[in-house]
């Protein structure tokens, strides 16, 4: 609202400024004869000037003069008196008044209501910077952390930080180089030789490679509970074509598990579809084009129940997750863009819709 | 919120600047001074509103605000704050907006000048510059909006492109902006009195401080311009015909020649209808160069980014104002009261004599710049005019000119005599021929016209100054009188004078180039190079950081002779943003002439190619430079510009202290 009151404060006073001499002058003719007599006057007094400093004789100056002097009665000849105050005069200056009473404000709205953004607040960095971290935005805590990294590569806690960040962004390379630098750089946790083998497995495409292998084992050895590493190595063993060996492997990983772990969901759909495969039937016993047939299906029903109405900020999450899963990006926007307009009056469901754009690389596409 | 006003206050302007098109316009043709005033105060009001909006561009830009996106593209949190600022006008929009203020400037200047100016010709000049404010302002607003918003804001911007970070940038483009928008203000003078049919010697006195003080920065600016390229470009020319920089030369020719004639019209009441063809065509170059630069028919550091939509907006304005003027010029000029004539051999034919040749030489320019480019258009054929073209053409049509220019200087008005001038110039001539010699003497075996340059410039420097001495030292006088002589002699003689001069010194500089040498060497720490008189030794390269950017450094000692100058120190940076490398030069000056050091690539086993240059009287090119504008802006106080100033000597006094008046 402030802004709009500035808007017409600045627009008065524009108006205003071109207004004043109309209701001011009141002499309304011009005296050009004036400025043209005073330039002939200086003109004789620079004759004479020239005369005494002997720049041009007796017979030029005076040649000069008269030329001078001609011009002078010529300019004073063209003058036209002030007359006072017409009709016609009146008329004129309503005329203008009007003019700039409609057109300045007009022009104004116009070309700024075609390109102007009035809704949007001023972001100086620094105000950016010190707001609420909870409430900092995702990309600039990114970028501040990448800068401070580029300006202290040695920093092995940021690397730990930063690692994870990129794996969720599926920025699988980066994850992998910022793992391995946190752990050059004395942050070598379990956790950090896992993350390094999962991002490497990733960034194979989801074959765990014997580099990848080398990682989960030297996390194993330093934490033989990481859950990570021992879920990996059981793809590991699937992927070496030893279901059975996988099997086992997953269910001691899920024994071991508390049963509130939120990567338990994962390990149990792997493991149901090794013991289904090794069963011969279900969902996971089936081509793996049927397979991700039946699990689009399911999405698509959540898809279809969210988009009729309602929907929790989880659900959402989740569909956005699945989507992007499938690889179908541009349904993922889609959910997002709906997501955002759907809880739109809960700010903190929409700065975890943002962080999810953010996380999942959706981010330039959000309005 | 400061952003948003900073727009609005522009989109305000362009109603405002509407108002000042039309309004005093028809005060002048109605004979209504309520009307005609109503300029005046739309002008300052246009230039008050445009600060508002350069100000909120400003504040974004040092706030790092990252939600418009004209900061985002050309700004970069880690910059030094004067980068931050220069940034501002360092891309196609904002540097549109730069243009702007300082033409809505000049409209509130032209306003506030109520003693040297008929409200009449003001009335209509403001006119004329509300029209070129509205065309710069919509152009601004429809096509380089530097408002436009991005939301949600980057984390970080793109940076300024490298080459731009540099105190030059700072410098340059406001000195040749004042320049270019200066000639707008005499354009709307010649339009304003086409469209009045009145011209006379009060149309120019008037406009003479305007074209001066255009001419000034102007001069200032384009050798601002050379010098940054000079010493950022890492290979020690400071010219090379670009058409960018014939965009600049061309306006800069006319302006020459605009100058000289106004003086002709001021105390002659002739040459009329030449001057306002010149200030309509000066302003049309002014034009045409933006045109070139800002459309993206040519690629340089000057283009920013091209879109096909500001071309062919520019190409509308263009074609507006050129061919708008030069079609009210064939209607109108046939009308004017024409001026006396005058004999050939006076000041005012040698001052004709010099808007031939330089009009002579801008042709050159200008062909040598725009056939290419139409060649291209038409056949889709690439060719290439450089140098070898213009020192074909622009030096054999400048020499004469340079040759006849203290002749002219000396001449007296009305009826000169020529035999006098050539005798008053004789020991000025000489001494130019003896220096000519002795420099031939001692570079034997040389470049052969350089020393000739050289003797060319000598004469115009002493032409210059034995002609004012002429006119102080008479027989029979002793110093006091030689003294009250020079205080009684106008500004604008020493002015001329001192311009007239500052053409010599460039000359020289110019001629001293034929000397430069250029060395390549490979070298390791400890190993010399020697090109001409100096020599560097190669002392280390260490790497460095600054705030955006990494660089290495070689440090080097130099050695004229036997003589070590302080050390210098030359480097590559890599602007981590863009990813983008530079070269900076190192450079010692030693007296006028300069050591030139660019580094190469390194070569892998400590060692790194090292180019350097002996540059001979290389700094008399821009000396010269700043010569001439001092001596424009020592001409700009001269009194009679300040004309219908109440004088306030009175009579006694000044008789006092001018014994010889």
């Amino acid at each position: 609202m402030l802004i709009w009151i500035i808007f017409a404060a600045l627009t008065g006073a524009a108006v205003f400024a071109l207004l004043w001499p109309l209701g001011r002058d009141r002499a309304t003719a011009f005296a050009d004869g004036a400025d043209a007599t005073s330039l002939y006057r200086s003109q004789l007094g620079e004759i004479e000037r020239d005369m005494a400093r002997r720049l041009i004789g007796p017979v030029e100056a005076e040649s000069a003069r008269a030329e001078a002097a001609r011009r002078l009665l010529r300019s004073s000849s063209d003058e036209v008196g002030p007359s006072g105050e017409t009709e016609a005069s009146l008329r004129r200056r309503r005329a203008s008044s009007a003019l700039a009473l409609s057109c300045v404000p007009l022009l104004a709205l116009l070309v700024y209501g075609a390109y102007g953004s009035p809704g949007n607040p001023d972001q100086p960095l620094s105000a950016r910077l010190q707001a609420d971290p909870a409430r900092q935005d995702f990309a600039l805590a990114l970028a501040r952390i990448e800068t401070h990294l580029a300006a202290n590569p040695s920093d092995g806690k940021g690397w730990s930080v930063i690692a994870p960040v990129y794996l969720r962004q599926a920025r699988y390379d980066e994850a992998a180089n910022a793992f391995a630098a946190a752990i050059r750089h004395g942050e070598a946790s379990s956790e950090a030789h896992a993350g390094l083998g999962e991002a490497r497995s990733l960034a194979a495409g989801g074959v765990v490679t014997a580099a990848a292998r080398d990682s989960m084992v030297e996390a194993l050895r330093l934490d033989p509970k990481n859950p990570r590493a021992r879920f990996f190595l059981a793809i590991g063993k699937e992927q070496d074509g030893d279901a059975p060996g996988a099997i086992l492997a997953l269910r001691a990983l899920l024994e071991d598990a508390g049963p509130d772990m939120p990567w338990t969901q994962a390990v149990r759909q792997r493991l149901a579809r090794l013991e289904a495969e090794a069963a011969g039937g279900g969902v996971a016993a089936l081509p793996p084009a049927e397979q991700q047939a039946a699990i689009r299906a399911m999405v698509d029903g959540l898809a279809e129940r969210l988009k009729a109405g309602g929907g929790t900020l989880p659900e959402w999450t989740r569909l956005i997750r699945s989507q992007v899963v499938l690889g179908d990006r541009a349904a993922a926007r889609a959910a997002l863009v709906t997501a955002r307009d759907r809880l739109s009056q809960e700010a903190a469901a929409r700065a975890a819709l943002d962080a999810l754009a953010v996380e999942l690389a959706l981010k330039e596409t959000a309005p | 919120m400061i952003v948003e006003i900073g727009h609005f206050a522009l989109a305000l302007a362009l109603g405002v600047a509407v108002v000042q098109s039309l309004v005093p316009l028809w005060g002048v043709a109605r004979h209504d001074r309520a009307l005609a005033s109503v300029g005046s105060a739309a002008a300052i009001t246009c230039f008050l509103l445009v600060s508002v909006s350069f100000t909120a561009l400003v504040i974004s830009y040092v706030r790092s605000d990252f939600s418009v996106e004209n900061v985002v593209a050309n700004s970069h949190s880690a910059q030094p704050l004067i980068y931050k600022l220069t940034s501002v006008w360092g891309n196609h929009e904002g540097s549109m907006l730069l243009w702007v203020l300082i033409l809505t400037l000049f409209g509130a200047l032209v306003a506030l000048s109520r003693r040297s100016l008929p409200l009449r010709l003001r009335a209509g000049t403001l006119a004329v510059q509300g029209m070129v404010t509205v065309a710069f302002l919509a152009f601004t607003l429809l096509t380089s909006n530097p408002f436009r918003r991005m939301i949600p804001a980057p984390a970080e911007g793109q940076d300024l492109n490298p080459i731009l970070q540099d105190l030059g940038l700072a410098i340059h483009p406001p000195l040749l902006y004042v320049g270019y928008v200066g000639f707008s203000i005499t354009y709307a003078f010649a339009v304003a009195a086409l469209i009045d049919g009145r011209i006379d010697a009060v149309w120019a006195r008037a406009v003479r401080p305007w074209t001066l003080l255009a001419w000034v920065f102007l001069t200032l600016g384009i050798a601002m311009g050379s010098y940054w390229a000079y010493y950022e470009l890492g290979w020690g020319g400071w010219w090379f015909w670009d058409p960018v920089e014939n965009a600049s030369l061309m306006p800069w020719l006319a302006g020459t020649a605009l100058i000289h004639s106004t003086v002709v019209m001021e105390k002659r009441d002739a040459l009329k209808v030449w001057t306002i063809l010149l200030a309509i065509l000066t302003f049309s170059l002014s034009l045409l160069g933006t045109f070139i630069v800002r459309s993206g028919v040519l690629t340089s550091v000057h283009s920013f980014a091209t879109d096909p939509a500001r071309g062919l907006f520019i190409l509308m304005i263009l074609v507006f104002f050129v061919g708008g003027s030069l079609a009210l010029f064939a209607w109108r000029a046939p009308l004017l009261r024409q001026g006396g004539l005058f004999a050939p051999v006076s000041r005012e034919g040698a001052l004709v004599v010099n808007n031939v040749f330089i009009a002579t030489a801008c042709a050159t320019v200008f062909i040598g710049t725009l056939y290419p480019l139409v060649l291209e258009m038409v056949t889709g054929d690439k060719i290439s005019v450089g140098p070898p073209f213009f020192n074909a053409t622009f030096i054999p049509v400048l020499v004469p000119l340079l040759l006849v220019l203290p002749l002219g200087q000396s001449l007296a008005w009305k009826r000169g005599d020529l035999l006098g001038a050539a005798q008053r110039n004789f020991a000025a001539f000489g001494l130019g021929i003896l220096v000519a010699l002795a420099t031939i003497a001692m570079t034997w075996g040389g470049p052969v016209l350089a020393p000739l340059g050289i003797g060319l410039g000598v004469f115009l420097v002493a032409g210059a100054f034995f002609d004012l001495g002429e006119r102080i030292v008479t027989r029979a006088s002793g110093w006091s009188a030689v003294l009250s002589r020079a205080k009684g002699l106008p500004r604008s003689a020493w002015g001329t004078a001192l311009a007239h001069a500052g053409v010599g010194l460039s000359v020289i500089g110019i001629a001293a180039v034929a000397w430069s040498t250029e060395g390549i060497g490979v070298l390791k720490p400890g190993e010399r190079l020697t090109s001409g008189r100096y020599t560097v030794v190669l002392e280390s390269i260490l790497p460095r950081k600054g705030p955006n950017f990494t660089a290495e450094v070689a440090r080097f000692q130099v050695f004229s002779g036997n003589r070590e100058l302080a050390p210098m120190e030359a480097a590559k940076r890599i602007y981590t943003a863009r990813a983008m490398p530079t070269t900076e030069a190192g450079i010692r000056t030693d007296g006028l002439s300069q050591a030139y050091v660019a580094l190469g690539e390194p070569q892998g086993d400590g060692a790194i190619a090292v180019r350097l240059y002996d540059k001979p009287l290389i700094l008399l090119i821009w000396i010269g430079a700043i010569v001439m504008s001092l001596g424009g802006a020592l001409s700009l106080t001269d009194r009679r510009f300040r004309l219908g100033a109440p004088r306030r000597s009175a009579p006694a006094q000044s008789a006092a202290v001018q014994p010889a008046e």
